[in-house]
């Protein structure tokens, strides 16, 4: 039990997907104009992920034993399907959500963190139960650093910014400011 | 010649058009890792550009995505294996980046934008600069923050033993301050020359 909650504190806050391993960071940049899009992108993120850790846990242990250079091709495939279906989803439920995620929803696909998931769980010889476990972190933590961005980029609407400023560069930069943050709970637990 | 110059820096992907910036911040503490990736990326993007180009007539309309995807994994499982096989460290050092040059989607806007609709002479142009200048950018990046955080180049050293490292910029938040000034100094650049063509002094 300790280890899954180390796993997902770990990739929760430590190894924060967006953060610290730099991945998922197109939408990171492009969504974040309004918190609550934010907050539901991150929440479809979740969903892709968890879907995706149990499929790639599927295709590692039952077919890729035979042939472990079709990793990336299924791996991507498999992602793409997901997406796919989680758009068809999310239509049907909230076309309003539909409409304000846009490119964004089918560009999951090439979501750098969800196939970096799949890969990082392979490689590091999780189960199912720890694949899982770390699915629902990276995604948490992925949410946490959008609805941070998102409300920290509401706030500086009414600022008055210098124009060379305004857009990517501020973006970054508050980014790199979060960062550094976020490196402050590498002490969390000791030396682990 | 036109193709081949805009990539480079008119429409530089990483400074210009902000494409694929996972890779970009992900493996570039060190220049010798922004360069390596770089190239690994011109090639994946020369390669599924000439495929693409020479399939597209064929390709459905309908499952072009997905196909464009499937070409380029094929691509990055090629060089994965080489890389491998051949330089064992930088394989070791790029990790699972490499793998994820398939989600980088500088190579997909590309495919789906030029290669798609454009001959093979024109996708060679088109994917080789973008490539280089793709790996242009990486090298920029790696060897600002290397010489910052590490006081080296290309594992030379620099400035001798009384530096002292800014670590901070070979960790994951220099990478977010050292592109974001970089966009800055881009975008400062591009205003002066919109002014100088309104008032010409």
């Amino acid at each position: 039990m300790n280890e899954l909650i180390w796993i997902f504190i770990s990739a929760l806050l430590i190894n924060n997907f967006t953060l610290s391993l730099f991945l998922g960071l197109c939408p990171f940049l492009g969504v974040t104009q309004r918190m609550q899009t934010a907050f539901r992108l991150g929440l479809a993120n979740i969903f892709v992920m968890v879907i995706t850790a149990i499929a790639a846990y599927a295709l590692n242990t039952w077919v890729l034993i035979y042939a472990p250079y079709l990793r990336l091709i299924s791996f991507i495939i498999v992602i793409a399907s997901v997406v796919q279906f989680v758009e068809i989803v999310i239509k049907k439920l909230s076309p309003a959500l539909f409409k304000a995620l846009g490119i964004f929803l089918p560009l999951i696909t090439t979501n750098c963190a969800i196939l970096g998931l799949a890969l990082f769980s392979t490689n590091k010889g999780y189960g199912f139960v720890e694949g899982l476990v770390y699915a629902l972190g990276a995604g948490g933590g992925i949410t946490i650093a959008l609805v941070l961005l998102a409300s920290i980029r509401e706030e500086t609407r009414l600022l008055s910014i210098p124009n060379v400023v305004k857009g990517t560069a501020l973006n970054l930069i508050i980014a790199g400011i979060l960062s550094l943050a976020f490196m402050g709970f590498a002490g969390l637990f000791g030396s682990h | 010649m036109q193709e081949f110059l805009k990539g480079l820096w008119r429409e530089n992907p990483v400074f210009v058009a902000v494409l694929g910036m996972c890779p970009s911040l992900a493996v570039t503490n060190s220049a010798i890792n922004g360069l390596a990736m770089g190239l690994a990326t011109t090639f994946v993007l020369i390669g599924s550009s000439l495929l693409v180009s020479m399939l597209r007539k064929v390709i459905p309309k309908q499952v072009r995505i997905t196909t464009y995807i499937v070409i380029i994994a094929t691509f990055v499982t090629v060089v994965d294996f080489t890389l491998q096989a051949y330089f064992p460290d930088i394989h070791k050092a790029l990790g699972a980046f490499i793998s994820l040059i398939v989600v980088n989607c500088l190579i997909l806007a590309r495919q789906e934008s030029f290669s798609s609709k454009n001959g093979l002479w024109r996708s060679f142009l088109d994917a080789s600069g973008m490539g280089l200048g793709f790996a242009f950018a990486l090298f920029t990046l790696g060897s600002i923050r290397e010489v910052l955080g590490n006081g080296s180049l290309l594992g030379v050293s620099l400035f001798g033993k009384a530096f002292e490292p800014w670590i901070v910029m070979i960790l994951p938040p220099g990478g977010f301050f050292v592109l974001g000034f970089l966009l800055l100094l881009f975008n400062w650049s591009a205003q002066r020359r919109k002014q100088h063509k309104i008032q010409p002094a």
